[in-house]
């Protein structure tokens, strides 16, 4: 089990969770780093948003209060000058360890609405959350759970392996996030709670899109081994992210989970 | 006894061809060019033997900013060398003895290695590679394709636009 799970668990806040999967479809939920490949200790600052526009602070920030990261050695730096403003949510770590660091941004929960008193009504929270405050025998309840990763990685020295989380939908590299260049195709992996699933459809966006006309988004499709391969169009900054819902509930009453994973990758020019 | 003589012939023959009558010798000269820029730094600039996948062969040369100063802040700016960084540097430990030193200014610069250094170096094509990154500037790297060892004395030339001027490789036999 993914070790702070529980913990991520107890601490989402109704702010995140009111920014899983329904909403993200509308909008691109994306960590930013300011490097990705460092060659000396130093510190890295990171924006959090939720916008249209990729890598464009435009609409709202990215709650950080499940953010995890994870050192090369397994433990886990808390992340420094943590802020939020109205368009972005910021902070920093300095990178001392040689490897690669893992950022996620795990939100799971609930969500459910009911018939009251001939009115609707609507929660969305974490499981114990949800065991307050919706009536047991509440009328019509349909409840949906979701769990949403939003992931970058930063390498200091010679990258070390990532591991998949095993926790909800994952697009995992098999060609290591911190050494990818332009000519050379990369290899992912899509996971759903640690194993490989076909047919997931694979979004790849290259950053700066206010400054083009064309999305020009690249949908990709896992292979039966869970497998995509990507190719980059230019060097940059990209976005990638994946979408799916399946019936694998915690929650006896729910009928539906929604997965959703992005993550900012960088890939190098030549 | 018998089974000495096909184990030995090998190690007699490439025994001759290791050390021939005169030494060979690799020299690479390389430009830095002159750059009219309001603030003008040394570039970080690394030197290595490319195999044709592009692999390392062999590290020449790593001309850097070991201690903090206006030509940077040691290791932290050797991943702009990202070429080089990417295919081994990140995964040396520096300074490497004989290789790493002071960044060099204007002008041509010559490095030379015997076959000595060059022991390891194994029959075949390979590549001369020369990367420089500038600090407040640009990046470039230049290729020259080389067949070592040769039969009699070579030069292969080539050269940057940029931020590197002529490059050359004189091989002697």
């Amino acid at each position: 089990m993914y070790p702070t799970f529980k913990r991520t668990l107890l601490s989402i806040s109704l702010a995140a969770a009111a920014l899983t999967a329904g909403s993200a479809q509308a909008h691109s939920v994306w960590l930013l780093p300011s490097s990705t490949v460092l060659s000396a200790a130093q510190f890295v600052t990171f924006d959090a948003a939720v916008s249209n526009d990729i890598f464009h602070f435009t609409h709202r920030p990215l709650a950080l209060d499940t953010l995890v990261i994870t050192a090369p050695d397994g433990s886990h730096p808390e992340a420094v000058n943590v802020s939020k403003g109205e368009l972005r949510a910021t902070f920093d770590l300095k990178l001392e360890k040689k490897g690669t660091y893992i950022f996620d941004i795990l939100r799971s929960g609930l969500r459910a609405n009911w018939k009251e008193d001939g009115k609707t009504k609507r929660f969305m929270g974490t499981a114990e959350a949800f065991a307050k405050e919706v009536p047991a025998n509440a009328q019509d309840l349909q409840i949906g759970e979701s769990v949403a990763h939003v992931m970058t990685f930063v390498t200091m020295g010679a990258p070390s392996s990532v591991k998949p989380t095993g926790v909800g939908l994952e697009v995992m590299s098999i060609t290591h996030p911190n050494d990818l260049v332009m000519g050379e195709p990369a290899e992912f992996q899509v996971l759903v709670d640690g194993k490989p699933v076909a047919d997931v459809e694979v979004e790849v966006v290259t950053g700066q899109s206010r400054y083009r006309n064309a999305l020009g988004e690249i949908r990709y499709k896992s292979d039966k081994q869970g497998k995509v391969k990507v190719s980059w169009s230019q060097p940059g900054m990209y976005y990638m992210d994946a979408e799916l819902k399946d019936k694998n509930v915690s929650n006896k009453q729910a009928t539906e989970r929604s997965l959703s994973y992005s993550v900012t990758l960088e890939v190098q020019p030549q | 006894m018998r089974n000495w003589v096909p184990v030995l012939l090998p190690s007699l023959v490439a025994a001759l061809f290791a050390h021939p009558g005169v030494a060979a010798e690799l020299s690479v000269k390389i430009n830095v060019p002159q750059i009219n820029a309001s603030e003008y730094h040394r570039p970080y600039v690394a030197v290595w033997i490319e195999r044709t996948d592009q692999s390392i062969a062999q590290n020449l040369a790593l001309w850097y900013s070991q201690k903090s100063g206006p030509e940077g802040a040691g290791n932290k700016w050797m991943k702009d060398l990202r070429q080089w960084w990417r295919k081994g540097g990140r995964d040396v430990q520096l300074p490497l003895d004989g290789i790493t030193g002071a960044t060099r200014p204007v002008g041509e610069h010559t490095i030379s290695f015997n076959d000595k250094a060059l022991a390891s170096l194994e029959k075949g094509e390979y590549r001369l590679v020369v990367e420089a990154a500038r600090e407040k500037g640009g990046h470039e790297l230049v290729r020259v394709p080389f067949n070592w060892p040769v039969a009699k004395a070579e030069t292969q030339k080539a050269a940057g636009t940029q931020e590197l001027g002529a490059v050359s490789v004189d091989i002697k036999p």
